[in-house]
């Protein structure tokens, strides 16, 4: 990471260490902002997070690695979480797995080359009675099916970029 | 592909005046209204079904350290597959959730809520925050709540990061603190060791909401509903195999034959209750009633019609459980991927009977030695099945999949 790079990402930090506080429980809302602003939270921001909250990075890297939704490797902008729930297997979950792999040219927990889609497992999404449930970053979509798969990837294409990943904040 | 609204039938909430609760609620003392609550035998709608009249007793007696204050925590980490009444309480009734935590916190002392939202529902944040607004803006949130001076009680909202364990409760308390979702050792119980320390109340989205209609009504009316031990209605989320899956409301007691008639799932092998953490019940025990003394829940129907595989249905199970064990205890981190192990062999036709015993001492060994309730009832699925279905598991000749 170039200085200039890391000096950005230590007053982004800093910044969320303001509205956030100091104090051990403003870690995760700190580390949720991180990732969705970056799609990942690497060593040096965990790095410079432990250090703002007088922590060891140790702490922050347990942290990191148990939650699903905080990742230390780099997601797409697009993350697809297709739920595998026995609900949504019923349904017919795994053709639409299937077809989610063909269209993206990635297979569950990878990343596409170009950086703009991952395709991973969910644990139940809680639309079990309209499944197939895919979640794409905050948004759900329910009764896919493998003909969907298309257009809902078309529909991500079409707005990658200033609204790809909108974030409700506080 | 846009979600619909997933309520089948008419929910009591709807017939309750908006916020008549917390105004009876402002009309008694502290100690009444955790008589009326214990009045109406309400137990927790989340699954574990502990007396919410008991649990606000002992925070409310709970002793502050020093510059300390209690909490309201509202568990909204509706993560039990097949389980999303949450969700459709969160969507069309959260000013009743906000309610119910807003007495609780009059009930015990407290001046802090906090909703943990699962991080699957992050979409619905804007529209909880909304709510919020509006309540703080109508004097229903904030400084002498509704007009009662010193009642200062204010709500604000923590994501979860997908971790099933959360729900637990102290895993929940720990993910609130900055930490890993690792459960804690009970006792202490979060009423006197909870949020940082201090004496917190965990309720589920539905307990708080009934808190809320009970307040409005009264506790003889919510016990007029259900069966002895197990008062008042319950939401119910039905998937699967039936014609009309959706959030349905009985009063405890229904048995598994009712629920299934009115869903459209008549003719099934056999139902999923209590989500992969609940039991198998094959047709021949649909005669059993859904209560606390029998076949207790959170709400999670999983209707199995008659063609499907219930081996697979084992292997979806603890799959769940492998990836979203916490790690933290042996039985639960090894056991779970042994008896996923097991169920692989099954499969193959490769599992010899004097093995499954082994299994299901195992499963024995994972009940009363894990640490939470994860490890304690991952395996009722996997043992629910093999007593019921064991005829068409063992000796396989060929791969189901």
């Amino acid at each position: 990471m170039l200085v200039g790079q890391q000096q950005r990402l230590s007053d982004e930090i800093r910044g969320l260490v303001e509205r956030y506080g100091r104090q051990r429980n403003a870690l995760i809302p700190i580390l949720q902002e991180l990732h969705a602003a970056h799609a990942s939270i690497s060593d040096f921001a965990m790095q410079v997070v432990a250090d703002e909250l007088g922590i060891h990075p140790s702490e922050v890297y347990g942290v990191v690695t148990f939650y699903q939704f905080l990742r230390r490797e780099s997601q797409g902008r697009f993350v697809f979480r297709l739920c595998r729930t026995i609900s949504c297997d019923l349904a017919g979950k795994a053709r639409v797995a299937r077809q989610l792999e063909n269209d993206l040219g990635i297979g569950f927990g990878q990343t596409s080359a170009d950086g703009r889609f991952s395709l991973e497992w969910a644990s139940c999404l809680g639309m079990c009675d309209q499944g197939p449930a895919l979640l794409v970053n905050e948004k759900v979509y329910t009764r896919v099916t493998p003909e969907q798969v298309h257009q809902i990837i078309e529909e991500c294409k079409a707005t990658f970029g200033a609204h790809a990943r909108q974030v409700a904040h506080a | 592909m846009t979600p619909v609204s997933s309520k089948k039938t008419p929910f009591t909430f709807d017939s309750i005046e908006p916020e008549s609760g917390l105004k009876a609620a402002l009309g008694k003392s502290r100690a009444d209204i955790i008589a009326e609550i214990s009045a109406s035998n309400l137990r927790g709608r989340g699954g574990a079904g502990f007396p919410t009249g008991t649990k606000w007793n002992l925070a409310a007696a709970a002793k502050v350290p020093p510059g300390g204050r209690k909490f309201v925590v509202c568990n909204a980490d509706e993560g039990e597959p097949g389980t999303f009444k949450d969700r459709v309480i969160l969507t069309e009734y959260a000013d009743l959730v906000f309610e119910g935590m807003t007495i609780a916190g009059l009930a015990i002392g407290a001046a802090d809520g906090i909703l943990y939202l699962r991080g699957e529902y992050l979409y619905l944040r804007p529209h909880l925050e909304g709510v919020l607004a509006r309540r703080r803006a109508a004097n229903l949130l904030g400084k002498n709540v509704a007009g009662r001076d010193g009642f200062d009680f204010d709500i604000r909202i923590q994501m979860g990061s997908g971790a099933y364990v959360c729900g637990e409760e102290t895993a929940l308390i720990e993910s609130l603190e900055g930490n890993r979702g690792e459960p804690r050792n009970r006792p202490p119980f979060p009423v006197d060791t909870g949020f940082d320390g201090q004496p917190t109340v965990v309720n589920n989205v539905e307990t708080l909401a009934w808190v809320a209609c009970i307040l409005a009504r009264s506790g003889q009316w919510f016990k007029s509903a259900g069966t002895a031990k197990s008062a008042g209605f319950k939401l119910f989320s039905v998937s699967g195999d039936c014609t009309a899956p959706g959030v349905y409301e009985f009063p405890l007691g229904v048995t598994v034959q009712e629920l299934l008639d009115k869903v459209g799932g008549s003719g099934a092998k056999a139902v999923q209750i209590g989500g992969a953490s609940g039991h198998c019940i094959p047709a021949s025990e649909f005669s059993r009633r859904i209560a606390f003394e029998d076949i207790a829940t959170g709400g999670s129907i999983i209707v199995f019609g008659p063609g499907r595989d219930m081996l697979t249905v084992a292997k979806n199970f603890m799959e769940f459980f492998v990836e979203e064990s916490c790690g933290q205890c042996t039985p639960c981190r090894a056991g779970n991927a042994r008896l996923l192990e097991g169920i692989e062999m099954l499969e193959r036709g490769e599992c010899s009977m004097a093995y499954l015993r082994e299994l299901l001492g195992l499963c024995e060994t994972m009940q009363v030695a894990s640490k939470c309730g994860l490890g304690q009832s991952s395996p009722n699925a996997f043992m629910s099945i093999l007593k019921h279905f064991r005829d068409e598991i063992m000796g396989r000749t060929a791969v189901a999949h």
